[in-house]
């Protein structure tokens, strides 16, 4: 398990950031978003703000919307009504070259990991830096750094397939955060494992939090939700039903 | 942008489709190859047109006196002297007429002798069953239509005979055969853009993880697609090369080694044409597989 406390190490190595602190970093304006051929939205007027450096759990059962919703705010889908603004600004103003720049600021985890299997854990790193031009000696410096980070350290050059579960949703926060992004956004990071190794990657999660990074976590995981305390945000059939600040996940209600 | 990483990826993707890619190189070094050739050919014709119609002519034949069944012109036999006059007078009153000159039966004769010289119907013609006539050069070979209708209904004229008449099958069968290779190019390098599309569509299936990655982390889509036109940009040039090495070998040995030493009237193109050709095969090899994979990208890949 992982030792790290001290979770305000990497505020100095921060990249300069365009937001404003306690501006929002992610605002909804009476979003609807409805599928081609399809009549019932999968989103239905939602409006909330999501402020810097804020945890925010994204709850509600299969179906409910809660991957439109992380789809909307990566720009993978187009609201059909409503504004949506991330990083303050407002994608459906963003030209589609200037998606990539913003994608830059947002990190992503996924419950499957999305790793690629024929590269080392510290390639895999890499390749996220690579592919946005970053240069070589930067890349040497910095992914060593956030391998550390995650408690990975010294497993550079083993492949993913080496790894447990756990370990592997570690390399892909360590790509997800290697550019220092403004919002990280998790759809189910702990989906894939047992409770135990959950704890370890909330802590993991925390811990970036605690940096200033944003957190959007979309979560079935009632347990932790219940633990952490956190904001949660409940969507049921395309509506943001619940907006609580340390809530629970429960159904209560 | 880091040349070695987009390199690496390129050579990953080439070997992963090894089949598809050759069956892209040949294709494409086949439709080009054809391409090549039907520009050549082209070159060829026009040269031989240029070459032949300088030297024909519109030739007025005149009645001669054993001519008095074939034609109501000729009904009174022979063109008399007036007749003549009045023709040749009336050729040099036209502005497209270069020159006009005067071939006796006799002259007719030798001219016969020297072209059929040993062959036997050469004995059985004598220098009075062949007409006397006037040869008139034109200033433009196409203004044939003018002689005639001027003087085919003539008194004492047998027959206005355009000498190009007797070229032109030979350059509508180059001509007719420049097209059906144009054909087939045409089909050729259909079947390459398919196989463009198809390879490219594959290849973003196989490296789908890669891009979906990409992407997230904010990739730009130049920089997403760039293997992949470069993929295919590759393979086209590839087979540019090899259709560039087709025509080479082609001109060396068709017509250097071969038709030059069998037809010697015919002066065929000089290497001078097919370096003109090679570079215009080069870069349609480069850029139509690029343009091809960048628009299957548009489809299958989704930046």
């Amino acid at each position: 398990m992982v030792t790290h406390t001290d979770g305000s190490r990497n505020t100095a190595t921060r990249a300069p950031t365009q937001v404003d602190r306690g501006a929002s970093v992610i605002r909804f304006d009476n979003v609807s978003k409805t599928y081609p051929k399809q009549n019932r939205p999968a989103l239905r007027d939602v409006s909330l703000e999501i402020e810097r450096g804020e945890f925010v759990f994204l709850v509600g059962s299969s179906g409910s919307g809660k991957s439109t919703f992380l789809r909307l705010l990566l720009r993978e889908e187009r609201a059909s009504h409503g504004a949506v603004h991330v990083l303050g600004k407002d994608l459906a103003k963003l030209s589609n070259w200037k998606v990539p720049q913003m994608r830059r600021q947002v990190g992503t985890v996924f419950q499957d990991f999305r790793l690629l299997p024929n590269k080392t854990v510290g390639q895999n790193v890499a390749f996220a830096l690579e592919v946005i031009g970053k240069p070589r000696g930067q890349i040497r410096k910095t992914v060593p750094e956030v391998l550390e980070l995650v408690g990975l350290g010294g497993k550079e050059d083993r492949m993913p397939g080496e790894l447990s579960g756990g370990e592997q949703q570690r390399v892909a926060i360590a790509r997800a955060f290697v550019n220092r992004p403004m919002l990280l956004i998790a759809d189910e990071p702990t989906g894939n494992l047992d409770p135990q190794t959950s704890v370890g990657i909330m802590k993991l999660l925390d811990r970036i939090n605690r940096t200033g990074t944003t957190v959007v976590m979309a979560t079935h995981d009632q347990q932790i939700v219940d633990q952490m305390r956190k904001r949660v945000m409940e969507l049921e059939k395309g509506r943001l039903v619940r907006d609580q600040s340390r809530g629970v996940y429960g159904y209560q209600h | 942008m880091r040349a070695q990483f987009v390199l690496s990826e390129i050579g990953v993707g080439l070997r992963r489709n090894l089949t598809m890619t050759f069956a892209v190189i040949v294709s494409v070094a086949l439709s080009l190859g054809l391409f090549g050739a039907s520009l050549l050919m082209r070159d060829q014709v026009s040269t031989m047109k240029g070459y032949w119609y300088d030297k024909v002519n519109v030739s007025i034949f005149f009645c001669n006196k054993n001519d008095a069944d074939t034609g109501a012109n000729c009904a009174k036999g022979a063109a008399t002297e007036q007749q003549k006059n009045d023709i040749l007078a009336e050729l040099h009153r036209l502005p497209i007429v270069q020159n006009v000159q005067h071939e006796t039966s006799d002259q007719a004769y030798k001219h016969y002798k020297e072209q059929f010289g040993d062959t036997p119907v050469a004995g059985l013609v004598t220098p009075d069953q062949l007409p006397e006539s006037f040869r008139v050069k034109l200033k433009d070979p196409t203004k044939y239509d003018v002689i005639k209708s001027a003087f085919s209904e003539r008194p004492g004229v047998q027959e206005v005979q355009d000498q190009r008449d007797t070229v032109e099958p030979l350059f509508n069968l180059l001509n007719g055969m420049n097209i059906a290779a144009l054909c087939v190019m045409g089909l050729m390098l259909i079947v390459a853009l398919m196989l463009i599309v198809n390879t490219v569509r594959v290849s973003a299936f196989s490296r789908r993880r890669e891009t979906g990655i990409m992407r997230l982390v904010g990739a730009s889509s130049f920089y997403i697609q760039m293997p992949f036109i470069l993929e295919a940009a590759i393979a086209g040039l590839l087979g540019a090369a090899f259709a560039c090495v087709l025509i080479v070998g082609g001109k060396a040995i068709l017509i250097n080694n071969w038709l030059a030493q069998k037809i010697q009237v015919i002066n065929f193109i000089g290497w001078d044409s097919v370096a003109q050709v090679l570079p215009l095969v080069l870069l349609i090899g480069l850029l139509m597989p690029a343009l091809a994979a960048f628009f299957a990208l548009r489809k299958y890949l989704k930046v």
